[in-house]
């Protein structure tokens, strides 16, 4: 990525469902903080609130870490998600829209990927997973 | 731009070029006042700067004059990039353009150059010399100062165009519980990010049940921005409000088709009369008074 | 978290906060879904104006909800939806297929009050 780190902003252990909230609010404060629009905020608290989720149900626990970005013209917000849990098989399947009429989204990453401006993710059974993603506030 | 050492690409060994750089700084301030008459001249015989007046033109002249000077002298472009910003902060808003911008360096490049005509008379071989170590030098400068000009206009222009999409994206209400949202020109992503956040705002503003999008004025539509129509409709939905798009040329209808909208479920009339109607068709229709409660 | 769930006439109203956790949801599913055969309602508004984010779990928790009653004979609106949290979920692609979304909770009735030939299936 092209972004540089500031400043670590905030980081939340994601061990129970009462965390998924604290972490998304958390992460709607500071995007506010660093003067994202409302709208952009929701977005990155959505993206979030399904980081931390997948990290609860797949993982048991883990963590959510927000950094501030600069990179001269911008800020920005990071959110990296990592656990140390079974780790993602294929990748590729669960990068898949695999949206169904039904809805069961699967692990909505596509969905946040849709919402970030980056996403990066790495994965590997046994190894754990860490889901990178970021949000630039272009005025 | 990072550059901050002007290169010397001379064959002479760099101490006898920072010599002449020297002499030649020394002679530019002793003949300040004189060589900056001759470039003023010349930029009134060229006809640059019409937008300002004489007496602006001096001042802005002088601290050029003084800059390019010091330019030379400290051979580091860092003060003139911050002074090169401030100066083009300043004569933008008076309307002058790159050319005359690049117009008036390239001549007080060229005034400074003939002078040293006359400073090294009859010694074309030191006058090689001293061209050699300050061409280069000069030219960085002249890039500088245009440069420094190019981006703060962008700047400019990019707020101003900012400005303008706010202005630009009215949304209408026409009748109770009808929103208008006619799109007239180009939609870049941050256009249409607003676009849609005023929509949904206006409709919860003004409790819309549906709303008529126009795409008539709109030129031209890529995928990214056909999808963003179509997240627009989504979330307009979501609202509880229908929405109309008029206006569709089969240009846009086949992009629409090409990103995997289905545009039988979306619902498109031709123009915006049309969709007008129909939206009073369906509003007319929704309106069903229960026996228990007051038509409202 | 207990959702607040009041009888209205024939309908149930449920008013959403923000805070509720994964857990609090699956509650608010099972007693809404108990109520609405115990009280035979006609019909459930889920109001989520309070809610500030509206992610996979919580739209397929509602939809869940919506199916649930209809099959105890209920017909299930949405209302309230914050422009902001619209936007997201259209953006991520999520959809609320068999839940009506209504502007708010005057809409929501009157949505509820059309007799079932005249209402717009979605």
């Amino acid at each position: 990525m092209s972004e540089i780190v500031i400043a670590e902003a905030a980081r939340v252990v994601i061990d129970s469902d009462r965390a998924i909230v604290e972490a998304r609010q958390q992460g709607r404060q500071l995007a506010i903080k660093l003067g994202f629009s409302p709208g952009s905020a929701t977005l990155l608290a959505t993206a979030i609130s399904e980081l931390a989720r997948n990290i609860l149900q797949y993982a048991g626990e883990g963590e959510i870490v927000m950094q501030l970005l600069d990179r001269g013209r911008d800020q920005g917000l990071m959110v990296l998600a990592h656990d140390r849990g079974p780790g993602i098989a294929d990748l590729s399947m669960a990068m898949e829209d695999g949206y169904s009429t039904s809805g069961r989204l699967g692990l909505g990453l596509p969905g946040v990927r849709r919402l970030m401006d980056e996403f990066q993710i790495e994965s590997g059974v046994g190894t754990g997973t860490r889901v990178r993603v970021a949000k630039w506030n272009c005025m | 731009m990072s550059i901050t050492q002007i290169k010397s690409e001379t064959k002479s060994p760099s101490e006898s070029t920072a010599q002449l750089l020297r002499e030649l700084v020394g002679h530019l301030r002793q003949h300040r006042t004189q060589l900056r008459e001759e470039w003023l001249r010349r930029i009134f015989e060229a006809r640059l700067l019409t937008a300002m007046s004489r007496d602006e033109i001096f001042a802005e002249a002088t601290s050029v004059y003084d800059s390019y000077v010091e330019a030379l002298e400290t051979r580091t472009l860092e003060a003139l990039q911050a002074y090169a910003q401030k100066l083009s902060e300043r004569i933008i808003p008076r309307g002058v353009e790159t050319n005359e911008v690049v117009g008036i360096v390239l001549l007080l490049r060229d005034v400074l150059a003939r002078s040293l005509f006359s400073k090294y008379p009859g010694d074309a071989g030191m006058l090689s010399d001293v061209l050699d170590a300050y061409e280069p030098a000069a030219n960085s400068i002249a890039i500088t100062v245009a440069v420094g000009f190019v981006r703060e206009r962008e700047r400019v222009i990019r707020e101003q165009q900012e400005a303008l999409r706010e202005l630009s994206t009215p949304v209408l209400q026409v009748r109770e519980r009808l929103l208008i949202l006619p799109i007239i020109g180009l939609i870049d992503p941050q256009r249409a990010r607003q676009l849609t956040e005023q929509l949904l705002r206006g409709i919860r503003a003004n409790r819309a049940k549906v709303v008529v999008i126009d795409i008539t004025g709109v030129a031209a539509m890529d995928a990214n921005v056909a999808n963003h129509l179509v997240l627009t409709v989504e979330s307009a939905r979501l609202l509880g409000a229908m929405v109309i798009v008029t206006g569709l040329s089969p240009e846009i209808a086949q992009t629409l088709v090409n990103i995997g909208v289905d545009l039988g479920k979306m619902n498109t009339v031709g123009d915006l009369q049309g969709g007008i109607e129909e939206a009073e068709r369906l509003l007319g229709y929704k309106v069903v008074p229960s026996p228990e409660r007051a038509p409202s | 978290m207990d959702v607040p769930i009041l009888k209205q006439g024939p309908y149930l109203i449920a008013t959403i906060q923000s805070a509720l956790t994964d857990a609090d949801l699956l509650r608010l599913r099972d007693t809404i879904v108990q109520d609405v055969g115990v009280h035979r309602a006609k019909g459930v508004i889920l109001d989520v104006t309070a809610l500030d984010v509206m992610d996979s779990f919580a739209t397929d928790t509602l939809r869940g909800i919506a199916h649930m009653t209809r099959l105890r004979g209920a017909k299930t609106v949405i209302v309230g939806i914050q422009p902001d949290v619209a936007y997201a979920m259209a953006h991520m692609g999520l959809k609320l297929e068999g839940i009506f979304a209504a502007l708010d909770l005057e809409e929501g009735l009157a949505y509820l009050d059309q007799p079932l030939e005249a209402g717009r299936g979605r």
